[in-house]
């Protein structure tokens, strides 16, 4: 039983970085029905960035002397974090996409994939081949339940996960670029008889979406702080069958089966050798798309965003 | 001149649509355009709209500025042209009132906009009786008006309608009609296209008929309507 419960703490974390990486997925899709391939090495790059912010806000306290807590210079971190990685989405959907809004879905597709290779290996590149870690800004605390044993930081990479999906989940419902984001989603042409630039709404969907991915990054180098700059492909993947499986363009559906995801990895390993964790995972995953071709709350022909 | 339109032509891919049509409207007039289906009536709008390019040659001057040279937003948020297209595309995932101030996203008199709802509702009673229902889910008449109101509320100068007699019962139908003549009265200029030609010609002032990307006709609706070809051909003899 406490082995039971154990697992599904862990799921929790490992499932909310899927869940973050597959919002972007999803929202991007909602509403320029394109996949944007590049997603997973956006949350590589976030990673980074978040390693050079953090180093950098830690270089600041040695030098001043300014005694930051952990815990508030975690919080910039991934505060400046996310502005700069929006930026990275914006420049991605300005240069790679938007000039091929008219063009074949297929050469979006590999215009995603290319971009990521250049992100990958220009982080090498530029980086080297050595293996950064990840500054762990807090001190590790472990707390017991019975035979259960939560982290600090398993509680505070879900929390802050489940923070900005309730966030996104507001800005969707409440503001009015969301609400532009909803009627793009819904009639992409007829957006700008409304007197809204499709040029701005979509620069601003992969802003989100990048900026979550810079969340999850920084999140993830916390759990393993070990940086690579092929840390996104494989996360990147299946975030996208999370994306998929929720639904495509499906808000909720993208959280839920990101979630639902984790659950499925930490369960399979636990149950069965974890060597044999994928094969079994993901052949579930399978099954269950076989059963529901189009995710949890996905409908056949709508990408309408949502919640 | 309000809006002048010489030479326009538009295309999709290599075949023509609009084989190089004039017009002009007058501030404050109603005018409409008639044609068969297929005459290229709703591409005119679009391409006034900008929604789709037009050919080069085109000429396109609104309150001397040159449509050319804007996009389609701003033709809504700057010139204050606004579109009921073809089909209405109402946001169908968003409520009645979300519809109405998605319209007002660029506008930037923010205090008029508050107002500008009210009057929406005064026209269409309705339409304030379902505030919070999704647009998706209205009746065919309500769908319509929401989208009459969401095009009062996006820019007031010209306002392009596209069949807005389409699927309505007769009685909504005028009712419709006589809240365009209200909304004119208050100084929309209405360009307004029809395959109802009878009722088009009835409401507007000066009429143009559309046929295979030409005009082929012109002059004042009270004209056309004892016009022994346009009866022939619109009008059902
Ligand atoms: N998206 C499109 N792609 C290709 N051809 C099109 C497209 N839209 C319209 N056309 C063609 O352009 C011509 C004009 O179409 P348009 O929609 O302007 O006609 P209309 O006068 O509005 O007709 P209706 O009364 O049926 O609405 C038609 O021959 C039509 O087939
Ligand atoms: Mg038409």
């Amino acid at each position: 039983m406490d082995l039971f419960l154990q697992n599904i703490v862990n799921a929790l974390q490992w499932g909310s970085f899927y869940a973050l990486i597959a919002l972007g997925y999803s929202m991007v899709y909602s509403i320029l029905m394109l996949f944007n391939f590049a997603h997973g090495d956006i949350f590589m790059v976030g990673a980074y960035i978040g390693f050079g912010v953090a180093t950098a806000l830690l270089g600041f306290v040695a030098m001043t002397g300014i005694p930051l807590p952990g815990w508030l210079i975690l919080i910039l971190t991934i505060i400046i974090t996310m502005f700069i990685t929006s930026f990275v989405g914006i420049f991605i959907e300005r240069v790679g996409y938007r000039p091929l809004r008219e063009a074949p879905r297929a050469s979006a597709a590999i215009t995603g994939l290319m971009i990521g290779i250049i992100l990958e290996t220009g982080n090498l590149a530029i980086l080297g081949a050595r293996r950064l870690s990840f500054p762990q800004l807090i001190e590790s605390t472990t707390y017991q339940f019975g035979g259960v044993y939560v982290t600090n930081k398993k509680i505070l990479i879900v929390g802050v996960s489940l923070t900005l999906m309730f966030l996104l989940h507001r800005f969707i419902q409440k503001s009015k670029w969301g609400m532009a984001m909803r009627a793009m989603s819904f009639d992409f042409e007829a957006v700008p008889l409304m007197g809204i630039s499709i040029n701005r709404i979509a620069p601003l969907t992969f802003a989100i979406g990048s900026a979550l991915a810079a969340a999850a990054g920084i999140l993830y180098g916390l759990a393993y702080p070990v940086l690579d700059p092929y840390m996104g492909i494989l996360l990147g993947w299946k975030a996208f069958v999370a994306a998929i499986l929720g639904g495509r363009g499906s808000i909720l559906g993208a959280a839920l089966a990101g979630f639902m995801l984790g659950f499925i990895e930490i369960f399979a390993a636990w149950i069965f050798p974890s060597t044999l964790r994928d094969v079994i995972a993901y052949s579930i995953i399978l099954l269950i798309l076989t059963f529901r071709p189009h995710g949890f709350f996905g409908k056949a022909h709508s990408t309408q965003l949502r919640l | 001149m309000q809006l002048e339109i010489k030479n326009l032509q538009a295309s999709y891919g290599k075949i023509k649509a609009l084989h190089g049509i004039d017009f002009s409207i007058d501030r404050g007039e109603i005018v409409c355009i008639i044609g068969a289906n297929g005459a290229g009536k709703s591409t005119t709008l679009r391409a006034i709209s900008r929604l789709l390019p037009a050919d080069s040659g085109s000429v396109m001057n609104f309150e001397g500025k040159n449509l050319l040279q804007y996009q389609p937003d701003k033709v809504v948020s700057e010139l204050g042209i606004s579109h009921v297209p073809e089909g209405r595309r109402l946001f169908g995932n968003l409520t009645v009132m979300e519809n109405l101030k998605l319209a007002t996203f660029a506008r930037k008199d923010k205090d008029s906009i508050a107002k500008d709802t009210e009057q929406v509702f005064s026209i269409f009673p309705r339409l304030k009786e379902r505030i919070s229902q999704m647009a998706g889910t209205l009746s065919g008449g309500e769908q319509q008006m929401l989208a009459v109101g969401r095009a009062y509320m996006s820019g007031r100068k010209l306002m392009l309608l596209d069949e807005p007699s389409m699927g309505l019962a007769p009685l909504l139908m005028l009712s419709m009609f006589e809240a365009l003549k209200g909304i004119n009265r208050e100084g929309t200029t209405i360009l307004l296209v029809e395959q109802n030609a009878r009722l088009a010609l009835k409401f507007a002032s000066r009429a143009y008929v559309l046929e295979n990307g030409h005009m082929a006709l012109e002059g004042p609706s009270e004209d056309l309507l004892h016009n022994p070809e346009v009866k022939k051909a619109y009008l059902g003899g």
